[in-house]
């Protein structure tokens, strides 16, 4: 293609086209930061404050972020709540049955390091013991506006990744392999 | 009303079971294990007791021995009953209720679970809210948690990898 012609398909005023030059990665990253479906399973009362979420207030849906009930159709792991030592290997399973790219989020005290719990013989000493974690949310338990910031910077994280090279970030973790 | 339970049950069990007090709403008594049976049949069927509703089945740790605690409750004459039985800290046991009361069977098992108290006759003694290979009976007063589970480490600050904390 000659410069003239390039420059006519550029320029919007000519009338023989319209292009828009990006790279490629950020073409494929604007559909997946907006559509950031996340897995609906909590284990404890963050859960509570995970639906209000989803709720009218924040609505989660307006970012495109819709829950799922199956960790095979989910980008995104919520952990909102207390994880037993029981269920830290149910976590680990969900976690290794979602598809890459894959993110985690620990909400609230109890996902983030034991948090109340933190003497218990019961209770999973954070989440990121048993799974990789992107964002930790502070709070006990976090409000949906804590939330929702924390999935915007999933998003954020999402935008700064090259399609293609830097998706699989991390390889998933063994059990009891701390991080 | 409460009377009625005071004198039945010193008459019908004599020295094993002790003064009954009442301490607020309910009444409280320790008894011998070694009437277990024949006591929860008489406060089940006998018709001036008529505890037709056991509410739990729970253990304490007093350093010592083990107590199983038993709360039972009369609907008919709203009485609620508080029964120890005070167990022997090496090998603690006492015959199961399971068949007497239905509820009780779970509520077994837990106090097996987190005391490792043993209810002979039971069916399926099995744990309950602790995974089945766990070791050990985490709400004694003894009970030294692992350094790890599963490979899990059960600290934040100790790590199993050996890098620094």
């Amino acid at each position: 293609m000659d410069k003239e012609k390039l420059d006519a398909y550029l320029d919007p005023l000519s009338g023989t086209g319209y292009a828009l030059l990006t790279r490629a990665s950020r073409l494929f990253n604007l559909p997946r930061l907006h559509s950031l479906w996340y897995l609906l399973f909590s284990p404890a009362c963050c859960g509570i404050e995970l639906m209000q979420t989803g709720g009218v207030r924040t609505d989660l849906d307006r970012f495109g972020m819709v829950f799922r009930a199956t960790p095979r159709q989910s980008d995104l792991m919520i952990v909102g709540g207390t994880v037993t030592y029981k269920m830290a290997e149910r976590v680990q399973l969900l976690y290794r049955q979602m598809a890459e790219p894959r993110y985690v989020i620990a909400m609230g005290a109890c996902a983030n390091c034991g948090g109340l719990f933190d003497r218990s013989y019961a209770v999973l000493k954070g989440v990121d013991l048993v799974v990789p974690v992107d964002i930790y949310i502070p709070g006990c338990p976090p409000r949906p506006e804590a939330l929702v910031e924390g999935m915007r910077r999933i998003q954020s994280l999402i935008k700064g990744e090259d399609w293609g090279r830097t998706v699989r970030r991390r390889r998933p973790l063994e059990i009891g392999e701390a991080r | 009303m409460t009377e009625a339970v005071h004198t039945a049950l010193r008459g019908l069990f004599g020295d094993r079971i002790s003064a009954p007090v009442t301490l607020g709403p309910s009444i409280h008594a320790t008894f011998d294990p070694l009437i277990t049976r024949e006591l929860f049949t008489a406060l089940r069927d006998r018709e001036d007791l008529a505890f037709h509703h056991l509410s739990f089945v729970s253990g304490v740790d007093r350093g010592d021995a083990f107590e199983v605690v038993y709360g039972l409750d009369s609907y008919r004459r709203r009485d609620t009953l508080l029964l120890k039985a005070r167990l022997d800290r090496q090998s603690p046991k006492i015959a199961s209720i399971h068949d007497l009361y239905e509820g009780a069977g779970w509520h077994e098992r837990e106090t097996f679970d987190l005391f490792g108290i043993e209810f002979e006759g039971h069916p399926d003694l099995r744990r309950l809210l602790m995974p089945d290979d766990w070791e050990g009976f985490p709400l004694r007063k003894d009970y030294q948690e692992a350094a790890s589970y599963h490979g899990i480490p059960t600290s934040r600050t100790a790590r199993t990898d050996g890098r620094p904390a």
